[in-house]
């Protein structure tokens, strides 16, 4: 086994455990997190910084930014997201916050570890400075917006609940409206303008490969969708005073059509994006 | 050495009864000097609040003490004894440790959880402190109890949660609002529970409270006691969607705020949300509102739910303090247990039998030419010097048994010959 699928394997038992810590710490009724949360922010932690060195063995075994095929974007889309919920944490202090993103981080590595981690040759049309520029601002956009769809659920969770006066136990562990909010708010004030690049360096990209900056292939078109509706987000939220239920509706919404953008279109469509085209045929 | 609590509480007595017991603040020297000066009482403490009268007493003779408790608070407050006799309960030893750790720990209080008590037993600790009333038992006791309902409050959510409909008012809307710094609260009509709801409101952040009344004057009135602004009823809708807060208790027959109104106010604010807060009964504001979105509508039933489950909560945490308590009351029986004289004077002789015979051994096994005549001779040489030695403290331990200073002593001497590890309980 490779160092860096060992790393990897490491990385997602660290998260796993972490996952499992932050849940247990959440169920309690209690207004503020516990020992078992902040232990589960240090194994985390630990994860994640196995999780940078992997990429970096990962990176120096293959000669390209892991990002080329479907266990690789997975892994890495799941490094983004812990890298992002690690900010965001230091910013709210929401174990909450952990206890839904972690058990995403989880899936993702899972899925990747199912996938095949042979490292084939770059395609060396598509192998220039461009690749991880695209790729890195994609998924940080991604992961933002992750982010965004998890306070998106949480607030409609809380919402039930002050609307109905039935509480849970969560009800107590929830922040409050105003603060998921905040951070619908934030998430797509960081995501967008990534997104938006990421979408721009891809352009430019394509332009130095193929000679063209869109071609309307699946991945673009839905990559599109997405922007649009993440832009009318933000558009509503400015002028029209879009909150609350429906910034958080519409945080769901983008994030499944993201989901499909990014894996449906690669698994279920064909595509001069999909890993196939990444590496040289 | 027996700790003995002989007292009445909300549970057993009712308050014309209570008010009759109970002892002033400003005049505590006099009951607590004469609660000592009972003949078999060593080191005593008056517990005297609204809802409980309570003596805590240490002695030597519980049973003589609990009928001189009983007679000194009917005495002290010219009540015949038998008028109060079915009111009082008593208890000692281990069920006095609980019975006190259970009131500290507001396990006992008419509202579980409520800190107060915990304040007024610290008081009355004092005052007997100063008045001298209290040695290293009831000091160590009570010490104890202070920590015991300090690990209650951390380990367990006794305490947390509102109780009150008011304080859960303010805690629906931190989870509303978050912080509840500039939101601005209006106020109609009048009411005690809106007022106190107003109150915490403004103690918890919110900037301001406008007020409005069918009568303006009395709107200028209560607009002052809370350094508000006042409005003319008819002028309040047209500054709603400039409140975050609002709490109703009118008069009125019929809904004062209805649906479509309410759709205007959203509107104008931009679907910031808004908390309404309908406690009079007719309501004042028309149920349908609180499906409006951004809009959260309790009326006095929701607020009085929520009240009940937060209640139920507490209930259950106060389980988990059962146990907690159960634990810290074995380990100071164990302690003062230790503080007996007999049982002292029996560990110490064995100690220092046990420091001679090694002594001997290895003495013993250096000379291996003594007779046994010469070594009888050692043997009772050594006990000779134990016995000389341990005459003086065990005269005074057994002298000192019978008053105060006793346990003083004992526990003197086990700390200084290390006769059992120390029960470390002061954490």
């Amino acid at each position: 086994m490779s160092v860096n699928i060992l790393f990897f394997k490491i990385t997602l038992i660290l998260y796993s455990v972490s996952t499992v810590l932050y849940l247990v710490d959440v169920v309690r009724r209690k207004e503020k997190s516990g020992k078992t949360g902040k232990i589960a922010r240090w194994i985390l932690l630990g994860g994640f910084m196995l999780h940078c060195a992997t990429l970096v063995a990962r990176y120096v075994e293959a000669g390209y930014t892991p990002v080329a095929n479907l266990h690789e974007s997975l892994s890495f889309f799941a490094w983004t997201l812990v890298g992002i919920f690690l900010l965001f944490d230091m910013r709210y202090r929401m174990t909450v916050l952990g206890a839904f993103s972690c058990p995403l981080a989880v899936i993702l590595m899972l899925v990747g570890s199912t996938a095949t981690t042979a490292i084939k040759e770059m395609n060396p049309a598509l192998d220039s400075w461009w690749f991880p520029i695209h790729v890195t601002l994609a998924f940080l956009g991604n992961a933002v917006f992750t982010v965004a769809f998890i306070a998106g659920v949480m607030y409609l969770l809380q919402e039930r609940m002050l609307k109905s006066k039935k509480f849970s136990a969560l009800y107590y562990r929830l922040p409050s409206l105003d603060v998921l909010d905040d951070i619908n708010y934030k998430c797509l004030s960081i995501g967008f303008p990534l997104m938006t690049m990421g979408i721009i360096s891809g352009a430019v990209w394509a332009n130095s490969a193929w000679g063209g900056y869109w071609r309307w292939d699946p991945k673009e078109t839905w990559a599109l969708i997405t922007w649009f509706l993440y832009a009318a987000l933000l558009h509503g939220r400015l002028t029209v005073g879009w909150r609350g239920r429906r910034a958080a509706i519409f945080a769901i919404i983008g994030f499944l059509c993201l989901l499909f953008t990014f894996l449906g279109v690669n698994l279920l469509l064909s595509d001069l994006h999909s890993f196939k085209a990444m590496q040289g045929r | 050495m027996n700790i003995i609590v002989v007292g009445l509480s909300h549970k057993t007595a009712p308050v014309e009864i209570r008010e009759r017991l109970a002892f002033a603040p400003t005049a505590m020297e006099k009951p607590l000097h004469e609660l000592l000066a009972l003949p078999t009482v060593t080191e005593g403490v008056i517990v005297s609040t609204c809802n409980r009268v309570e003596l805590y007493a240490c002695s030597r003779d519980t049973d003589a003490c609990i009928g001189q408790l009983k007679r000194f608070l009917a005495s002290f407050h010219n009540i015949p004894l038998e008028q109060l006799e079915s009111h009082l309960y008593d208890y000692q030893g281990e069920d006095a440790i609980r019975h006190v750790f259970r009131v500290s720990s507001s396990l006992d209080s008419m509202v579980i959880g409520e800190p107060q008590i915990l304040g007024q037993i610290k008081t009355a600790y004092g005052y007997a402190t100063e008045f001298k009333t209290v040695g290293l038992i009831l000091n160590r006791f009570l010490h104890k109890a202070f920590s015991v309902a300090k690990r209650v409050r951390t380990e367990t959510d006794i305490a947390s949660n509102a109780v009150s409909v008011s304080f859960a008012a303010v805690e629906l809307a931190r989870k509303i609002f978050g912080s509840l710094e500039d939101k601005k609260v209006l106020l109609i009509g009048a009411g005690e529970m809106c007022e106190l709801a107003a109150r915490h409101f403004l103690n918890n952040g919110a900037s301001s409270v406008t007020v409005t009344n069918r009568t303006f004057e009395r709107a200028v009135k209560l607009a002052e006691e809370f350094q508000g602004q006042a409005v003319p009823f008819d002028e309040f809708p047209q500054r709603l969607h400039q409140i975050d807060i609002v709490l109703t208790s009118t008069g009125a027959p019929n809904f004062i705020l209805g649906h479509e109104k309410m759709e205007e106010v959203i509107r104008k604010r931009k679907n910031k949300p808004m908390f309404l807060i309908d406690i009079a009964v007719p309501r004042d504001i028309d149920p349908r509102v609180n499906k409006i979105d951004n809009i959260y509508l309790y009326d006095v039933d929701d607020l009085q739910g929520v009240v009940q489950a937060n209640l139920k909560e507490r209930h259950k945490e106060a389980k988990k303090a059962e146990v907690i308590i159960d634990q810290e009351i074995g380990q100071f029986f164990r302690w003062l247990g230790c503080l007996d004289v007999v049982p002292t004077i029996v560990s110490l002789r064995k100690k220092l039998e046990e420091i001679r015979q090694g002594e001997l051994q290895k003495t013993f096994a250096n000379l291996k030419n003594l007779d046994p005549k010469e070594r009888q001779a050692i043997e009772a040489l050594t006990s000779a010097i134990i016995n000389k030695v341990l005459h003086q403290p065990t005269t005074v331990l057994k002298q000192a048994q019978n008053d105060s200073a006793g346990s003083d002593y004992v526990d003197a001497v086990r700390t200084l010959f290390a006769l059992e590890p120390p029960p470390s309980d002061d954490n």
